[in-house]
């Protein structure tokens, strides 16, 4: 389907300079529609910061950042509310659009929250804010979706459900997501494309290629891609994963 | 009925208190009370310019106050001084070249005291035009501009990343804030009128759990704080623009009381 691979942001060879300080630097990567790009890599490697590359926060960047699409939605990693702001969830659903009622309240159904609708923002647990700034982007029906970090602070039971939900938003909205994760194991099995960071890009490919990837394995340790590893393993290539792990042990 | 300088008061108040209501409650949503200081601070400046070249004070000050906020927004880019010393660095430098070219002006005189506190008594049907005219083109362009502010207000790069453009809306809104202080400088003074658009702001916060709501409050509150302010001023005699001021002061008082209440049931 042509759709299907309309791109909708374009990086190439982005980077930003602050401070006389590469953020990050020579990031190429396409977000198309109904695909997912997970971006990995340790803290400080830039992942943030190319997300806001994507989104056009910096001003003067390097290399080139192309849009095709206006409608984005972006749950940042943090969010500050001030509290001289009274501001209810439901005030903050319609932060950037004009949604119906019931737009709000099936969008706070789907993240598990209906019931804070009226609450103020500042009384919600990390949890709950994490869940309802999910459900704002979502409500807002975009075609392309930028997550950094979305589950912090979500228990567990809730990270697999918001991680389900990531997957069933992309194949309902048919939407582009960037998504940013600490959480490896988890995410990969359900992104068509991972980008590993380290102030570079550090490997890339689909989520078996870059578990592969020796660079990869450096940059976790080995522990950690095991655990990768094991998961895919549960799930599918048996053959071709039991190869690799063997291989990573000699 | 214009005739009578108490109803023209009276229609000069109400028509600055429903635009310092939610202009008020922008400013302190964004911390900006003491950039309203420092464009009051620089009205000085505008008041007299207008005093030498005989252009429209309220013109004047509008013209001025929107250099220094622009150069404001300037400095703040190219420098690593924080925001407070830059304000404090415009507002009293401003205040001070404004106070020299009033030396320099020997044979004007002027009324200086009346430029600090206001003299809302002494309006004529000229400022209330001014007052309504500037007051409604004030709201309808914050109206036009409410939900990118109110967006960037609550976080900048989640009203850009979603292109509601925060850097526009948020130098527009500096221009609006520029334009009420030229309007209402004549009726409460350039010492006094932060004081109108946070005060009513702070005591709405006190009683409101949702932004429209604090809005409301906000406006309530400084038709309330004119409406005690002149009876006061009338009744007993005291400065008018002081009174509106210390009425608005004793309301936040009161709901002070509220907010206590509130938390009482909460625990």
């Amino acid at each position: 389907m042509t759709q299907q691979n309309q791109t909708l942001v374009k990086l190439e060879n982005a980077g930003v300079l602050v401070n006389e300080k590469w953020l990050v630097r020579g990031v190429s990567l396409e977000i198309k529609k109904g695909k997912i790009i997970t971006l990995i890599g340790p803290n400080g490697s830039g992942k943030s910061t190319t997300a806001k590359i994507t989104l056009g926060l910096y001003k003067n960047i390097e290399g080139r950042v192309e849009k095709f699409t206006n409608k984005i939605a972006y749950v940042p990693q943090k969010i500050n509310i001030d509290w001289t702001l009274p501001i209810r969830v439901n005030d903050f659903m319609n932060l950037t659009s004009n949604l119906k009622k019931e737009e709000i309240e099936t969008a706070l159904e789907t993240t598990g929250t209906p019931h804070l609708k009226n609450k103020d923002l500042k009384s919600l647990s990390g949890g709950e804010f994490q869940r309802v700034l999910m459900a704002r982007a979502i409500a807002k029906k975009p075609e392309l979706l930028v997550l950094d970090e979305p589950v912090q602070g979500v228990d567990f039971n809730g990270e697999i459900a918001l991680y389900e939900l990531i997957k069933k938003i992309s194949d309902t909205l048919n939407c582009g997501i960037l998504l940013i994760s600490h959480n490896l194991h988890v995410v990969m099995s359900k992104t068509d494309h991972v980008v590993c960071l380290n102030g570079h890009v550090c490997c890339s490919g689909t989520p078996i290629d870059v578990a592969n990837n020796e660079k990869y394995q450096e940059l976790f340790g080995k522990d950690i891609s095991k655990i990768l590893s094991v998961y895919e393993h549960s799930h599918d290539h048996i053959h071709k994963i039991d190869g690799t792990i063997e291989k990573k042990e000699n | 009925m214009l005739d009578d300088f108490f109803v023209r008061a009276l229609l000069v108040g109400i028509g600055m208190a429903l635009v310092t209501g939610p202009l008020g409650c922008f400013v302190v949503w964004r911390r900006l009370s003491f950039f309203g200081d420092t464009l009051a601070h620089s009205a000085l400046l505008g008041v007299t310019l207008s005093y030498t070249t005989e252009i429209n004070m309220a013109l004047s000050v509008f013209v001025i106050s929107s250099i220094v906020a622009l150069i404001l927004l300037k400095l703040q880019k190219k420098t690593n001084l924080p925001a407070d010393a830059l304000l404090g660095l415009l507002a009293h430098s401003s205040l001070a070249i404004g106070l020299v070219v009033i030396g320099l002006l020997a044979t004007i005189r002027f009324d200086l005291m009346g430029l600090l506190f206001g003299d809302i008594l002494a309006v004529n049907v000229n400022d209330i035009a001014v007052v309504w005219i500037g007051g409604a083109i004030i709201l309808m362009v914050l109206k036009i501009i409410w939900k990118p502010l109110f967006a960037s207000t609550v976080n900048y790069e989640l009203a850009e990343a979603e292109g509601m453009k925060p850097e526009k809306y948020n130098a527009i809104f500096t221009i609006l804030l520029a334009a009420i202080i030229a309007i209402s400088i004549k009726m409460v003074g350039l010492l006094l009128i932060t004081g109108m658009l946070i005060i009513p702001a702070a005591m709405a916060r006190n009683l409101s759990d949702n932004p429209n709501q604090m809005v409301i409050f906000s406006i309530i509150g400084g038709l309330l704080s004119v409406f005690i302010g002149l009876f006061a001023s009338l009744e007993i005699n005291t400065p008018s623009g002081p009174s509106i001021i210390t009425s608005g002061l004793i309301l936040f008082i009161l709901s002070l009381t509220k907010i206590k209440k509130k938390s009482q049931l909460n625990n």
